[in-house]
């Protein structure tokens, strides 16, 4: 029977069964499913990656106006576009480390204030140019000078001065800033020959495959880029990113073959999706969280006893079953979960409990007029069902939320970061500091919560400057907490990305630091 | 001057003075949405130092009527600019799209049209018998039902569980003919039966409106076959309304399609110009309600010529 076992261990790895057909035989053999899915995924590893085959992904978030200008990128599509054909200096690995890609080697100063990156030798563009430190201080530039209209200019803004000093590449800061490196890993730094500045939507890097077809908003081809300096990445010859931006559609397209993995898959869904033949579900947890935010200095939401009531009158583990079909996990009224570095698991989780709501709804005073929330499905996936939801635990607690339905579209642009209480979502940053600074920090253009608070300020940029864990983990805790017991932040929820892969695809690898592996899915994975 | 050929021009000269007024009112319409162009590229990414950088370089700080009649200006000598998001050539980039559009608005036309006559003739021939009423029923419960619905019921049974069609509908220069073809299988047959009722019907009523007359008698008493009366006698003198009809059907299978598109992920103009008004590219969408309304006024011209064309009297005016 071992013998058996073996021979169907080595036909899975080298993809000449499936997955199905695996668990099948092993189930005849005596072997439980879980332990042949272990089994398997130890085969698969064993025999490595295989080589060649043409990868198609049917995605969401693509639209016609989109173009490879890494400063540009936004959603699914371009971004996934931007991991095709580039690379960054660093990238945050699946444990939420630094790792190195363009950059050979990360060092600082005792202070944190200076980084040198060493750039790697021997890699060429696309165009047959090779890879200088140059190219580096061009593209870091071109995001962060003032014409710079970049995603990353926010990320930049800490930087004083960049040089080139022989092979490396130094960052001077303003203040200092421990997670630099985390920095340097935003998906928009995408280094380009002279930094793009003649052609940024070229799509030209030194990245793993070369651009074949680009049809914005219907197609992009790409081919493997035979150069390429990093042979653990880049499996298949081609890939074909699909846009398919209807969910249903999208479902077809996996189930019948047409593609072999597609994102965003509905939580209504996944369970039977995960049902049919030759298809599976991914679901990685990440940082990305459902919010519901109130201005901090506007009127009712002014009174903390108002703002801690409302937090009492939702019910998080109601949604996370409801809107996200348990596709998810609770959140606790702070933007930061198990996702991050140095998150402090002894923070006590919030819970729906409206007696309390109802006692700290009367200590603040408020008239007992309707509160008035803004939602529109475009906040979230199922963001009318949670303000629905959220207004009938409310309701429980004596609390009167009026429900204001607005449109789609202009909803990031007139209603969030606008009005005073509305439905929004996070994305979530690689590190805590990224976060908080982001959103959180009174000075910051996305406060969409208004908080200022002059103590938590300072523990932020000590936090940035602190090289010593422990300490960071603590003075993080602190904010924390603070967010969660004053903030204007209610967060029922942390949603799971949810993808759907074909059993032809093999090299999956959970990444709780973004969506799609990162969107590193093309150069990791391969076709059995 | 012959007369039709009068009536030709002014029409001509009518539906480009529409045109004009279509662009204003696409342009007006752009300006009232909430938000503009930079922020909507930007999105909830939105910075102040980079929305006023990329409003600048978007040369939005001008006037609107100084944009509009810059764009007008480039228009007249065919130029129809780039696009603001993403700085793509226009006249390249929705040429494409035009093209994937008549593509899939010829096929489905060229099934339905010949279809939606041919039934209704059979309809006719059998008025108030079960073929009648059998293709009647289809007709109307297939129109009346969504066409997204439609579309997603045939993508599961013929697409998903037979494996006969592609569910994704997306054409590329590399493919040849035949495989076009299979690959918009799928949406030329929903967007048959979309198109299918309105037509069959209009044949029919506007066929049983001249059976009534009385050379319609006169030739049945010749001892005429039913058919040859309703294909020889009657249908000619039916031609005008059923033109009519069949060219509002074919504007819509160009202009109205963009459901379908979604669904079958077709890349045609209506996804096209759903993602530019939604960014606020008012150029492509400019570009793009100029080639619509020009689509519409134009086959609105050809059915009113036809109609001329179809009845003698006005053909020879005494």
């Amino acid at each position: 029977m071992k013998d058996q076992i073996e021979h169907l261990k080595k036909r899975v790895g080298q993809g000449r069964i499936t997955r199905r057909e695996f668990v099948g035989r092993m189930g005849a053999l005596g072997v439980s499913a879980a332990m042949a899915n272990v089994m398997m995924a130890q085969a698969v590893r064993a025999e490595g990656p295989k080589k060649g085959g043409h990868l198609k992904m049917g995605s969401v978030g693509g639209e016609s106006t989109n173009s490879l200008d890494p400063a540009a990128a936004a959603s699914q599509v371009p971004y996934y576009n931007l991991n095709l054909f580039g690379d960054t200096l660093v990238e945050v690995t699946p444990e939420g480390k630094v790792g190195n890609r363009l950059a050979e080697e990360v060092s600082s100063s005792p202070d944190a204030k200076t980084w040198k990156f060493k750039i790697r030798k021997g890699v060429e563009f696309h165009n047959g140019k090779p890879l200088t430190p140059e190219d580096v201080l061009r593209t870091m530039e071109r995001h962060s000078n003032e014409e710079s209209k970049s995603g990353a200019l926010g990320v930049m803004r800490g930087i004083e001065s960049m040089k080139v000093e022989g092979d490396m590449f130094s960052v001077t800061l303003k203040t200092p800033n421990a997670d630099l490196p985390y920095l340097m890993a935003d998906y928009h730094l995408q280094i380009q020959p002279d930094g793009g500045f003649d052609n940024p939507g070229a799509g030209i890097g030194t990245g793993p495959y070369i651009l074949e077809e680009d049809q914005p908003g219907v197609r992009h081809v790409w081919s493997r880029n035979p150069n390429y300096w990093d042979d653990s990445r880049g499996h298949v010859d081609s890939v074909e990113i699909l846009v398919i931006n209807d969910a249903t559609a999208r479902m077809a397209a996996l189930q019948s073959g047409q593609v072999h993995l597609v994102n965003r898959v509905d939580p209504k869904v996944a369970d039977l999706v995960n049902r049919a033949p030759g298809v599976r579900i991914e679901s990685d947890s990440g940082p990305g969280h459902y919010v519901f935010i109130m201005h901090v200095d506007t009127e009712p939401f002014s009174s903390n006893d108002l703002r801690l009531a409302l937090k009492y009158a939702i019910d998080r583990e109601d949604m996370v079953e409801k809107i996200l079909r348990g596709f998810g996990t609770v959140g606790n009224d702070m933007p930061i979960n198990a996702a991050y570095p140095l998150f402090d698991e002894t923070i006590p989780q919030r819970s729906y409990d409206p007696e309390k709501a109802a006692e700290h709804y009367k200590k603040s005073g408020h008239d007992g007029s309707p509160i008035i929330l803004r939602v529109s499905d475009v906040a979230f996936p199922g963001a009318i069902e949670a303000a629905q939801l959220f207004q009938e635990t409310a309701k429980a607690a004596g609390i009167p939320l009026e429900l204001k339905r607005e449109p789609g579209d202009g909803y990031w642009s007139e209603v969030w970061n606008t009005q005073p209480f509305c439905a929004s979502y996070w994305s979530g940053r690689p590190v805590q500091d990224q976060m908080y600074s982001t959103a959180y920090l009174s000075t910051a253009d996305w406060n969409d919560t208004r908080w200022d608070n002059e103590k938590f300020d300072k523990m932020l940029l000590e936090a940035r400057a602190e090289l010593d864990e422990a300490r960071r983990k603590e003075l993080y805790s602190k904010m924390g907490r603070m967010i969660r017991d004053e903030g204007g932040l209610i967060c029922p929820m942390f949603n799971d990305f949810i993808t759907g892969v074909s059993d032809k695809v093999q090299g999956w690898v959970d990444d709780p630091t973004g969506e799609t592996m990162s969107g590193r899915w093309s150069s990791m994975l391969w076709l059995a | 001057m012959h007369p039709v050929l009068i009536l030709v021009v002014q029409r001509i000269a009518l539906g480009l003075l529409l045109l004009v007024a279509a662009s204003i009112l696409i342009f007006a319409g752009t300006m009232i949405l909430p938000g503009d162009v930079a922020q909507s590229i930007l999105g909830q990414s939105a910075t102040p130092e980079a929305l006023a950088n990329l409003r600048a370089e978007l040369g939005l700080n001008e006037p609107p009527v100084t944009r509009y009649f810059n764009w007008l200006f480039g228009v007249v000598q065919g130029d129809l600019g780039t696009a603001l998001t993403n700085g793509q050539d226009i006249a390249t980039s929705m040429g494409r799209r035009l093209s994937n559009t008549l593509f899939l608005a010829f096929w489905a036309a060229a099934v339905a049209v010949p279809l939606a006559i041919f039934l209704g003739l059979v309809a006719v021939l059998y008025r108030d018998r079960w073929p009648d009423k059998l293709i009647s029923g289809v007709t109307l419960a297939s129109i009346s039902i969504p066409e997204f619905l439609i579309g997603y019921v045939l993508m599961y049974f013929v697409a998903v569980q037979l494996g006969w069609f592609s569910t994704v509908a997306m054409i590329s220069d590399s493919m040849s003919l035949l495989e076009k073809l299979s690959v918009i299988a799928l949406p030329v047959a929903v967007l048959t039966l979309v198109v299918l009722a309105h037509m069959m019907r209009m044949t029919r009523a506007a066929i049983l409106n001249v059976m009534q007359s009385a050379y319609i008698e006169t030739a049945e008493l010749k001892g005429l076959s039913a058919f040859t009366v309703i294909f020889r006698h009657a249908f000619p003198n039916a031609i005008a309304p059923i033109v009519n009809v069949v060219m509002i059907n074919l504007a819509y299978l160009v202009v109205g399609v963009v459901v379908i598109e979604v669904v079958f992920v077709y890349p045609g103009m209506g996804q096209y110009l759903v993602d530019h008004v939604s960014k606020r590219d008012v150029p492509v969408v400019q570009a793009c309600g100029l080639v619509f309304a020009a689509v519409y006024i134009g086959l609105n011209m050809v059915a009113d010529i036809v109609s001329i064309l179809a009845n003698p009297r006005l053909r020879h005016p005494k």
